[in-house]
């Protein structure tokens, strides 16, 4: 294979994939720009990008406005926290239905799915009144419960279906070698599974991190995390988009860099799942 | 019980004599996002000065969230916060269930005969102020003088709904994107459907007769839907069945309205920084068909107590400071006259310096020529101008107004929309038992 | 296979997972179901009592009930079509060798780190605005009228924003399964003359069924639930005519303050969602296990 071939090949693929990146993208950049501009330039019609007034009072405002170190710690504890606590209990179960599966295995991971089927808004007041009657409402560990159990089925799915890619002969050939089923996990399975256990992660941190009906309904102040943050500067009376994005590039900014580093983590995790 | 107290008196004072730790209240105040409560947020200090043991904690939301979490607090008895933000609507419903507590013992300074009638009427259950108003509005007709001014008209200061007609036609033209009228078209009992209700007020329609029988099938809604429908059809901004307060309040500040009418306290901002349209803002009443009634409703965003509340003194103090005489003093002397909270009191209207604000005169007028004990023309079993005062409002008109709003959008006739609303009403009433 | 030993090891490894979705279950569905049956008011607590089956024929007499099914199932459907087919070919694309590989994933996945509500609004205000959103603006730019998304495209224009939401969770877990697929085995295909088009037939499609399969499933589950991004972009109007099931459950809740009703529609929804799941599953389920 000629190498010019493959240089020209890689700069058709790299041009075809940033473009759809960027198309992908864009309206999240939309925001990020909004957020620089003033409220007046920001609904300008046509939409303003060189001759827009360019501004930091959008943020100074915002930060002035709310705690947002509060929200921002509570956000951190709550989607990490129940993300973590996640994944130790749904390891084990993941394991043991992708290596040891029964006749009614994929019956359980349905109806562990199920459990995600109840609208939000149907179990509203019977929620409420469960966070109230223990002590768990506006407290951080009932959002980490709650967000933790909400998410645990597809935690559970995730790895379920990265562990499956795992061939089993690895498995026979350990076993014969005599590995105990602790060894087994700890230095065979887990090093291949890593990067489904990191992309996982990834993904549930944002789950957690993005729910914004539970974690507004049963928190006030203690617990209450950036998606609070964001509904206090959502459609109040008079011009808000610019603040609203300020507040919101606020909102994404620790994930998006949480998620470039979780990236490389992942990619690296990839490339050695690869060579296997 | 006592003995508790009394004990815990004792500590407290040992405590403060040993200088280990001053005995702070921290009470949560529920509260939503609009201008003025955040203005308040800012001015905490002179609070805090005032009353150094007692701390104030925020929760901040927009309306809709605010609205669904202290509703849920109040009705389960949750008790989570101190003092909440309400409104006109939930006052006297959730007074007449012992929700709230009573504020006739607030101090004398407080001053409460100095209220406007009209706004401590609606925040009165069975002779008891349950909820101290921060700020009223009512709604008018804002115009812009230029355009008016070009097309050759003017703008009567009472005016009729034929007139708004006449110069909506006059106001617009779609090459320059001006449309003459912007009007609510955002399904929802308090976005549409305020602004319905108030018009159908001064067109002699009512949601109820005396025996709560919908009255969607009279001639007075099909005149008041017809009206409105052929306002917007045909000078009205296109996509306008997705216009509420926000949405109208861009389009008039990009200049692209010749008249909305709305909210009182849209005034500041029209006339405010973000406005391009600032020094040509004209204001009249909103419009009437002769009849004896306006077409503007009353709403004030008001300071309540929930009984469930184990801080009742220190949630007193702070509402006595938000909603007093001095804090108009404290913010006029910050921000200046035109960001005092408007609407709730004599005594600002009485001043000559708020006098020099553009829209003083015209919001007092509006507040005072509305009236929730009597909103129509003919006789009706419920208080409420722009909402009827029952639990089962919301739903229903929430629903009523997704079907003014397809007509809105085209999707259906007005007749229709109508003969739809009186099923859907009757048989909420019947099944709420006030009808057989 | 497994012994005896390794079985019981396994259920007890199952376990704390089970249980605690088993109470997190059970609990608020008991109280659903004894609500569903009662009349509550949130706002009339001395109206109390039986309501039968009331709640429930409520949701079946009302006019919206089957347009807001059929809303539910476009939403679903729509989206997961986007989101599977455009997930696997941005997922192969990515997947090749191109320069700045980790900023461009970070790219493909922002949408998913934006909170629901924020996007809808986002969309609503600064792009599918009839006069200040950004396509308004296209679209006079090339003389044409506005399209008026919002009030003539509703369900469609939702479809749309979900499907951006989702797209990312898609496209990653597709990657992933992606980048276990062994370059060998395509390799030997291509030296045997394989086209590329019968190579994603042949190797890697059957390869992401599985990945496939579990996007689908769990998207499902999500999606069934949908009402917020409803509720900020069209309020299911104009009419009802982006009206679905979890967001008549939601006026019900929020807006009329109707527990009982809200209950009963939980309940209705959760029946509706287990027979698609059924279905899904009998027509998926053996992918799962490879």
């Amino acid at each position: 294979m000629a190498r010019s071939v493959s240089t020209r090949r890689k700069l058709f693929f790299t041009v075809a994939a940033w473009s759809v990146a960027l198309l992908i993208f864009f309206p999240v950049l939309w925001t990020i720009l909004t957020s620089f501009k003033t409220e007046a330039s920001a609904v300008a019609s046509p939409p303003e990008l060189l001759g827009a007034d360019w501004t930091l009072q959008n943020y100074s405002d915002v930060w002035a406005r709310s705690d947002y170190p509060r929200f921002f710690m509570n956000s951190v504890i709550i989607s990490i926290g129940s993300t973590l606590l996640g994944l130790l209990i749904a390891i084990p179960a993941a394991w043991s239905m992708a290596f040891v599966p029964g006749n009614k295995t994929k019956d359980l991971l349905m109806w562990m799915l199920s459990t995600k089927m109840m609208p939000a808004a149907a179990v509203l007041i019977p929620m409420y009144l469960i966070f109230q009657k223990t002590g768990l409402f506006d407290t951080r560990t009932g959002l980490v419960l709650a967000l933790m159990l909400m998410n645990l089925p597809v935690i559970i799915w995730m790895l379920y279906t990265y562990f499956k890619e795992i061939p089993g002969e690895i498995l026979e050939a350990a076993r014969m070698d005599g590995a105990s089923l602790k060894n087994e996990v700890l230095y065979i399975l887990t090093p291949m599974a890593i990067p489904g256990i990191a992309s996982t992660m990834l993904l549930n941190i944002i789950l957690a991190w993005n729910e914004a009906f539970w974690t507004i309904t049963l928190t006030t102040v203690n617990a209450a995390p950036l998606s609070a943050f964001i509904a206090s500067f959502s459609a109040p009376q008079g011009l808000f988009y610019a603040k609203l994005s300020a507040a919101s590039t606020m909102a994404i900014a620790p994930i998006l860099i949480m998620g470039w580093f979780g990236q490389k983590q992942l990619v690296r995790g990839l490339t050695f799942g690869a060579v296997k | 019980m006592n003995m508790t107290l009394r004990a815990l008196l004792g500590a407290t004072a040992l405590l403060t004599l040993a200088g280990l730790a001053s005995a702070e209240t921290t009470i949560t105040v529920a509260t939503v996002n609009n201008g003025d409560m955040v203005r308040m947020q800012g001015l905490m200090d002179d609070f805090y000065a005032k009353n150094p043991d007692i701390k104030v904690e925020w929760v901040t939301l927009e309306e809709n969230v605010l609205r669904q979490n202290v509703t849920t607090d109040i009705a389960t008895g949750g008790g989570q916060y101190d003092v909440m933000t309400i409104g006109t609507y939930e006052v006297p419903i959730w007074g007449k269930q012992g929700w709230l507590a009573s504020l006739n013992d607030l101090p004398a300074d407080y001053d409460a005969a100095d209220i406007l009638p009209a706004i401590a009427g609606g925040l009165t259950v069975d002779g008891n102020l349950l909820a101290a108003p921060f700020y009223g509005e009512s709604s008018m007709v804002m115009y812009r003088k230029d355009l008016m001014e070009a097309a050759g008209l003017t703008m009567p200061d009472a005016p009729t709904w034929a007139d708004i007609e006449a110069a909506a036609k006059a106001m617009t033209n779609r090459d320059a994107e001006i449309n003459g009228i912007c009007l609510r078209g955002k399904a929802g009992w308090g976005e549409n459907m305020a602004f319905l209700t108030a018009m159908s007020n001064s067109f002699g329609a009512r949601w109820f007769d005396e025996n709560w029988v919908a009255q969607f099938d009279q001639p007075e809604w099909k005149a008041t839907l017809d009206f409105y429908l052929n306002l917007m059809t045909n000078y009205g901004p296109a996509g306008a069945s997705n216009n509420g307060f926000n949405e109208n309040l861009t389009l008039f500040q990009q200049g692209k309205c010749g008249m909305w009418i709305d909210a009182t306290v849209a005034a500041s901002f029209v006339t405010g920084k973000d406005s391009t349209v600032a020094d040509k803002v004209g204001f009249a009443l909103a419009p009437d068909n002769g009849l004896g009634k306006r077409g503007n409703w009353l709403w004030a965003w008001s300071l309540a107590i929930p009984k469930s509340s184990q801080k009742q003194e220190a949630a007193k103090a702070f509402i006595n400071w938000a909603t007093n005489k001095d804090y108009l003093a404290l913010v006029a002397s910050k921000e200046g006259w035109a960001n005092v909270p408007p609407g709730t009191r004599t005594s600002l209207y009485a001043n000559p310096e708020y006098a020099k604000v553009p829209f003083a005169k015209m919001t007092l007028d509006s507040i005072n020529s509305a009236d929730p004990t009597k909103p129509t023309v003919k006789p009706v079993p419920y208080v409420g101008v722009q909402f009827v005062a029952i639990p089962e409002f919301a739903g229903m008109a929430t629903s009523v107004g997704e079907l003014f709003s397809a007509a809105l959008a085209g999707q259906k006739t007005a007749d229709e929309a109508l003969a739809e609303a009186q099923t859907l009403v009757a048989d909420e009433m019947t099944s709420a038992g006030y009808t057989k | 296979m497994a012994t005896q030993s390794s079985r019981a090891t396994a259920r007890l490894m199952v376990a704390p997972s089970v249980i605690l979705l088993f109470i997190w279950m059970i609990v608020p569905l008991a109280m659903t179901i004894w609500f569903s049956v009662r009349i509550y008011r949130l706002l009339s607590p001395e109206r109390s009592g039986w309501a039968g089956v009331r709640n429930y024929t409520w949701f079946f007499n009302s006019p919206d009930f089957w347009m807001a099914i059929n809303n539910t199932l476009l939403l679903v459907g729509g989206v997961l079509a986007i989101t599977i087919i455009l997930g696997v070919l941005i997922a192969l694309l990515i997947d090749q060798p191109v320069w700045g590989q980790g900023p461009l994933r970070i790219l493909v996945i922002s949408p998913f780190f934006i909170m629901p509500p924020v996007a809808a609004m986002i969309w609503k205000n600064l792009f599918m605005h009839p006069q200040n959103g950004l396509f308004a603006a296209v679209s006079r730019a090339f003389g044409t009228e506005p399209i008026l998304f919002l009030q003539n495209y509703p369900m469609s224009s939702i479809v749309f924003i979900t499907a951006w939401e989702w797209l990312p969770f898609a496209t990653l877990i597709l990657l992933t399964a992606l980048q276990s697929l062994s370059s060998e085995q395509l390799e030997a295909a291509e030296m045997d003359g394989a086209s590329a088009l019968s190579r994603f037939r042949y190797i890697t499609l059957p390869h992401m069924t599985r990945a496939i399969t579990v996007v689908i499933l769990i998207q499902t589950i999500f999606l069934l639930g949908i009402f917020g991004e409803i509720f900020t972009t069209t309020q299911g109007g104009p009419g009802s005519a982006s009206t679905t099931l979890p967001y008549m459950i939601y006026k019900q809740a929020l807006i009329a303050k109707d527990i009982g009703r809200a209950a009963a529609g939980g309940i209705i929804a959760v029946i509706l969602a287990n027979i698609v799941a059924f279905f899904l599953m009998r027509s998926m389920g053996k992918h799962l296990d490879a």
